[in-house]
């Protein structure tokens, strides 16, 4: 094994690979650039969308309730809704999203109160919603507050004290770290971004550097070099590899950055619930030390696995046809380990990416399961080192270096 | 000094099932010769070079270059031979002095060596002026220049040409015959493939014959002439490749 000759091909690599404006795109701008215009983009939209929602005096129209002009005028003059003349077609305003809720009183509702029986309101919604959910929201507050009033005149009557009714009281708050609360929310969609960065990174520059070189005719220039092929393919590797990794780091800073920013912006206020404090978008430099490490090995595999597809293509063309499928693939494990509930066991341990994204997904939350860690670790740097010597191998193969 | 020994290759086609691209070859090339492969397209020629330069391996036989088995030691092979054909283009992102340096140093240059050997190779072929261009940005004798230099580079004592003026024009395929002669001139080996008669006339000290793998005649230009009562190549190739063709159709 002659480092020398590794370093010289993985140098010569360097400088073509600086000099293609392809791979400087999808190594260093793609990465940069994501992500600030990823949750720029969906802040932005989700911000204005909800705080639109939010603006908006929602129209309500009110069914029946003439014999009970103290609900219909409290509904009409509270602040949070906007009463409109009643029509008979109210169903289809409704669905027309003319109106946004309707509300119905049944006949006698005051009288049948004051007489001590119950009564149902009902509120009609367009379902799944956001504006008709918020109007119906807003009518049931207002709901709350007129039935909380009857209670208390009710309590008063009786003489009895409103602890009667409400013994204790039930709140909820976070304890958690900032930056634990954030990675239980982003740890997935981080694992997620960091795989896909890393088989992106490295898909350029593996096919340029082998169906590329067989398409430009390098291919045999270079094999007639008294360099082994070991040495060849090791040093094509290397680069890919750095690529990859560059990729993701990339990745990792800016979304590091954007999303400190991002807080600091409170352009996230307006997505939380009132009263309570905006979520959390502030991640640990360990946090996020810790997934990069657990990408190394992975990269690894893509790198070597991106060779070895690539390798077998006559042309640039031919090997992204090959490789899309690949990117579906790869997306499905790191998909799944975003879903809520699906969490590390021994089996999912040993499961190549699944493994990686859950890990991820704990790391992100700072939780660090040592024998998890390692197995993890262990197992994804076999399945690397079983790709590379594929890959090695392959580059030995007549029949897969000149294929016609 | 090339010694080809029973050299054969097969391959397996879908279509066709086993083929004999090269069939049981031997030949001998001395220092100071020129060898001329002379065949047809698909003849064998270039997976006969292939194997000579350890790009493919043998089925069978195998070759000695400079006393160095082209099976049991490519590596060495490599460093010792420069091979040159259409097929084996430049890097298109590096200048010419990175392509001819990237090979000065897979060969094992040190850099005093290589700086030396680069300026002298490029004063000899006038390519100073487009020295630091991209390969990409040449013309075609500039890229021809640069692929002689960057065989040339480790100064091997053989040298392996496949059909090296193919879609050349007229100028720079000149350039080429003259490397090729200058080649032979300084004592290397060097053994280059065509299916051009005339080139074969003016450089070869040697002709050997081949068709559908197989090695059908050898000898100097002289010795084929008279072995077959014709003066003109074209006619000696036609009388001995025709018997071979009609062979295999029956077959």
């Amino acid at each position: 094994m002659s480092l020398r000759n590794i370093g010289i091909v993985y140098r010569k690599e360097l400088t073509e690979a600086l000099r293609d404006r392809r791979t400087l795109i999808t190594t260093f701008l793609v990465p940069l650039l994501m992500i600030p215009i990823l949750s720029a983009g969906f802040t932005g939209v989700m911000s204005a969308v909800i705080g639109n929602a939010k603006k908006e005096k929602p129209r309500v129209m009110v069914i029946g309730g003439a014999d009970s002009p103290a609900v219909v005028e409290g509904l009409s003059k509270y602040p949070k809704i906007k009463i409109v003349p009643t029509a008979p077609d109210w169903k289809n305003q409704i669905i027309e999203k003319d109106i946004r809720a309707a509300v119905e009183i049944p006949g006698g509702f005051q009288e049948n109160i004051g007489k001590g029986q119950a009564g149902a309101v009902k509120i009609y919604i367009y379902g799944g919603e956001l504006k008709s959910a918020l109007a119906a929201e807003n009518i049931e507050s207002y709901l709350k507050e007129y039935r909380d009033g009857i209670v208390t005149e009710r309590l008063e009557a009786n003489h009895l004290p409103a602890v009667l009714l409400k013994p204790f009281e039930v709140k909820q708050q976070n304890v958690a770290p900032p930056e634990k609360v954030a990675g239980a929310v982003l740890g997935g969609i981080i694992a997620y971004l960091v795989i896909f960065m890393c088989l992106n990174g490295g898909m350029h520059p593996a096919i340029d550097l082998t169906a590329g070189e067989k398409e430009r005719g390098t291919m045999e220039t270079i094999l007639s070099s008294p360099v082994s092929r070991t040495h060849l393919v090791l040093g094509k590797f290397l680069l890919v590899l750095t690529a990859s990794l560059i990729t993701a780091a990339l990745l990792m800073v800016s979304m590091g950055v954007s999303f400190t920013l991002l807080q600091k912006s409170h352009a996230l206020d307006q997505m939380a619930e009132e009263g309570e404090p905006p979520p959390q978008l502030t991640l640990g430099l360990s946090a996020v030390a810790s997934v990069f490490i657990m990408a190394v090995p992975l990269a690894v595999l893509f790198s070597a696995g991106l060779i070895t597809i690539s390798l077998f293509a006559k042309s640039y063309k031919e090997a992204q046809s090959y490789i899309s499928p690949l990117m579906f693939l790869v997306v499905i494990p790191a998909v799944a380990a975003m879903l809520p509930g699906v969490d590390l066991t021994p089996k999912l341990a040993i499961v190549p990416l699944l493994n990686v994204s859950l890990l991820c997904k704990e790391l992100v939350t700072g939780e660090y399961h040592w024998n998890y860690i390692v197995l993890i670790f262990a197992s994804t740097c076999v399945y690397a080192g079983a790709a590379l010597y594929l890959a090695v191998k392959m580059f030995q193969r007549e029949s897969v270096l000149f294929r016609s | 000094m090339i010694e080809a020994l029973n050299l054969s290759k097969r391959f397996q086609d879908k279509k066709r099932g086993e083929v004999r691209a090269v069939d049981d070859v031997s030949f001998t090339c001395r220092p100071g010769e020129i060898y001329g492969l002379l065949g047809a397209n698909g003849a064998g020629k270039t997976t006969t070079l292939r194997m000579l330069a350890t790009i493919l391996e043998p089925t069978d036989g195998t070759a000695r270059l400079c006393g160095h088995d082209i099976v049991e030691h490519p590596e060495k092979v490599r460093a010792n031979c420069g091979f040159l054909s259409t097929a084996t283009a430049l890097y298109p992102r590096l200048t010419a002095q990175e392509m001819v340096e990237y090979f000065g140093k897979l060969n094992g240059l040190d850099s005093m060596t290589l700086k030396k050997r680069i300026d002298d190779i490029f004063e000899r072929l006038d390519m100073n002026e487009f020295r630091d261009r991209r390969c990409d940005k040449l013309s075609t004798g500039m890229k021809q220049k640069t692929s002689i230099a960057r065989t040339l580079v480790h100064d091997p004592p053989v040298m392996i040409f496949d059909e090296p003026t193919l879609g050349l024009d007229i100028m720079t395929a000149r350039t080429i015959i003259e490397f090729i002669r200058e080649c032979r001139d300084r004592g290397k080996t060097v053994i280059f493939s065509t299916h051009v008669m005339r080139e074969v006339e003016k450089l070869c000290d040697i002709v050997g014959i081949i068709d559908g793998g197989k090695m059908l005649a050898e000898g100097t230009l002289e010795q084929l002439r008279q072995r077959h009562g014709e003066n003109d190549l074209e006619e000696i190739f036609v009388k001995i490749v025709t018997p071979h063709h009609k062979a295999q159709e029956m077959a």
